[in-house]
């Protein structure tokens, strides 16, 4: 069991999201970082698709009810047990009655915090996603608050029998973290820019010449007004060569829509399942997570790739993943 | 017209099937998410119908690429044909207008000269399509709305509408199935549910099908709000 004793900003219970009901308007949703929620799952010696808790900016306080195995990836908001400083990257085997508490953001907006087993919600659709504004998955489809107890599923037999070897050797500290992590090369560098890779949107060619290279040239700000839904941009605006309206479609997390006004928005998790807004540009899949940790303030500029190079880093990362599950288990055999 | 495909990004392909909307583009569109769904085409996880266009989601990273599928999707609608009329469902929604539940009724009255009466007589005596389902989960794009009851939106969106209600935009009429801020003009309220997450379609509506609003009273209303209660 694990207790939420603070909330945090917007922490919600986040999985891969719920496939497959686009068609009734259901939007896809999930981490916002699913990367740096694959990772850390599978440092919890869990599938890739279990639930974890997702926090930004401000990471709440969480009791642990019981001797766990936790690991923490994505943006580094000072996570801390008792006083002292909790590595991320790497599994952590935490004593029954321990609190993990966040501080300032170092780098990064987004943490992810794996439990062993997975946090265990009922399924809505296929996911345990929180989706606030349908308020369903997660718990009872809000964020969570103070005072919610999370149930976490079985966990994997190693791990279970990793956590139980690494507390023996905890003394009177609160918890054990491993003495390796994932490799140097599998942990993003964040900051306050990010070169983003971007393909041209199905409406490119609706906009004129000078916006058109603007886009890929340009530099663009994160503004406040930046959500699970979408990150507004400010740059130079961005116009139609000639007005134009767009018949509402499809869309999808990593779109760049532009409204009238020019200032493009970038879509994320919970974007809606379709939009009337041109698209000048559709990000790479594989760099939405880079997109998902920057701050507001950040600055971001759009490197274009074609359809065959994202896919191709897709396929690139999913082998990295599959490397590093392989490599997981045999450390935590001791192997 | 001749199909379009092209590419949004790397896991999502679009098909078009015409440039604006009508009641044949509509009829292909259908036919083209139909043939598409029922091919099962492994790894594809969305057919999002819209007005003109179909959207297919698929799993680039289990592997399949962008070539792939275009040249999959080329030979399952290589002789597809719009899909028939009448093969839609007609739905009935029971809507409570006016009162508490429809605060715009008489602005919207008010704006084309009617009386609320017959606001009323016109909303529900018209057969409405469902063109296509997006915006938030279960929200129907109506089409067909008698424009004499058209009306502006409202100078500043509402922070929050209430679930389910009904509500009219410039030409276009609609629901709301979940609560959410806007700025239609709000004429009354179903006891209906359209966003059933816990059904294996989690919308009463499908695009194809045909929608018709009947009145009903506030104590129908009442009476039909708490059976929906007792059947949760």
């Amino acid at each position: 069991m694990l207790i939420i004793e603070k909330s945090g900003l917007q922490t919600s219970v986040q999985d891969l999201g719920r496939p497959g009901f686009q068609q009734y308007g259901v939007v896809a949703g999930g981490a916002m970082d699913p990367y740096s929620h694959r990772v850390a799952n599978l440092l919890a010696g869990n599938s890739e698709t279990c639930a974890t808790i997702e926090a930004a900016l401000a990471g709440p306080s969480i009791r642990f009810e019981m001797d766990s195995l936790i690991a923490l990836a994505g943006g580094d908001l000072s996570p801390g047990i008792d006083g002292e400083p909790v590595p991320m990257w790497r599994p952590v085997a935490v004593k029954a009655g321990a609190v993990l508490t966040f501080g300032k953001p170092v780098s990064g907006c987004r943490v992810y915090i794996a439990v062993a087993g997975g946090i265990d919600v009922p399924e809505v659709m296929g996911s345990r996603s929180t989706y606030t504004k349908a308020r369903i998955g997660g718990v009872e489809g809000r964020c969570l608050k103070k005072g919610d107890m999370l149930q976490a599923g079985k966990p994997s037999i190693l791990a279970k029998h990793w956590a139980a070897t690494a507390l023996s050797k905890a003394g009177e500290r609160q918890f054990c973290a491993a003495d390796w992590s994932v490799s140097d090369e599998l942990v993003p560098r964040y900051g306050n820019q990010a070169e983003i890779r971007m393909m041209k949107g199905p409406q490119h060619r609706w906009f004129d010449e000078e916006s058109r290279s603007l886009f890929f040239s340009g530099t663009f700000t994160v503004s406040s007004e930046s959500d699970r839904m979408g990150y507004r941009l400010k740059g130079d605006a961005l116009r139609l060569s000639e007005p134009r309206e767009l018949l509402s479609e499809g869309v999808v997390a990593g779109a760049v829509q532009v409204p009238s006004g020019g200032s493009p928005i970038l879509l994320m998790a919970d974007r809606q399942t379709t939009g009337g807004y041109p698209k000048i540009g559709q990000a790479a899949s594989v760099d939405l997570p880079l997109v998902a940790q920057l701050q507001p303030g950040a600055q971001l500029r759009f490197k274009e790739v074609s359809v065959d190079e994202a896919q191709q880093l897709l396929i690139q990362r999913k082998k990295r993943l599959a490397e590093l599950k392989l490599a997981v288990e045999l450390k935590m055999k001791g192997v | 017209m001749e199909l379009n495909y092209h590419p949004l990004g790397d896991g999502a392909i679009v098909v078009t099937a015409g440039e604006s909307i009508s009641d044949e583009t509509t009829a292909l569109v259908r036919a083209i998410a139909e043939a598409i769904t029922r091919a099962e085409i492994h790894g594809v996880s969305d057919v999002i119908q819209a007005y003109v266009t179909v959207t297919v989601c698929y799993d680039a990273e289990g592997g399949m690429t962008y070539r792939t599928m275009e040249k999959r999707l080329r030979e399952i609608l290589s002789d597809v044909r719009p899909a028939g009329k009448g093969e839609g469902r007609t739905v009935e929604i029971p809507v409570c207008y006016g009162g508490e539940f429809g605060p715009d009724l008489a602005f919207v009255a008010d704006h084309n000269g009617l009386t609320e009466e017959e606001v009323i007589r016109i909303h529900s005596g018209t057969t409405y399509d469902v063109k296509m389902i997006g915006f938030a989960p279960g929200f129907p794009f109506l089409g067909g709305m008698d424009e004499r009851i058209a009306a502006p939106r409202r100078p500043s969106p509402r922070l929050e509408i209430p679930a389910r209600t009904v509500g009219i935009a410039g030409a276009q009429t609609g629901v709301y199935p979940i609560g959410t801020p806007g700025g239609w003009q709000l004429i009354g309220r179903t006891p209906v549910e359209l966003f059933l997450p816990d059904q294996e379609i989690p919308s009463l509506l499908r695009p194809g099908d045909q929608v018709r609003f009947r009145p009903i009273t506030t104590e129908e209303y009442k009476k039909m709000e708490v059976d929906r209660h007792a059947h949760h």
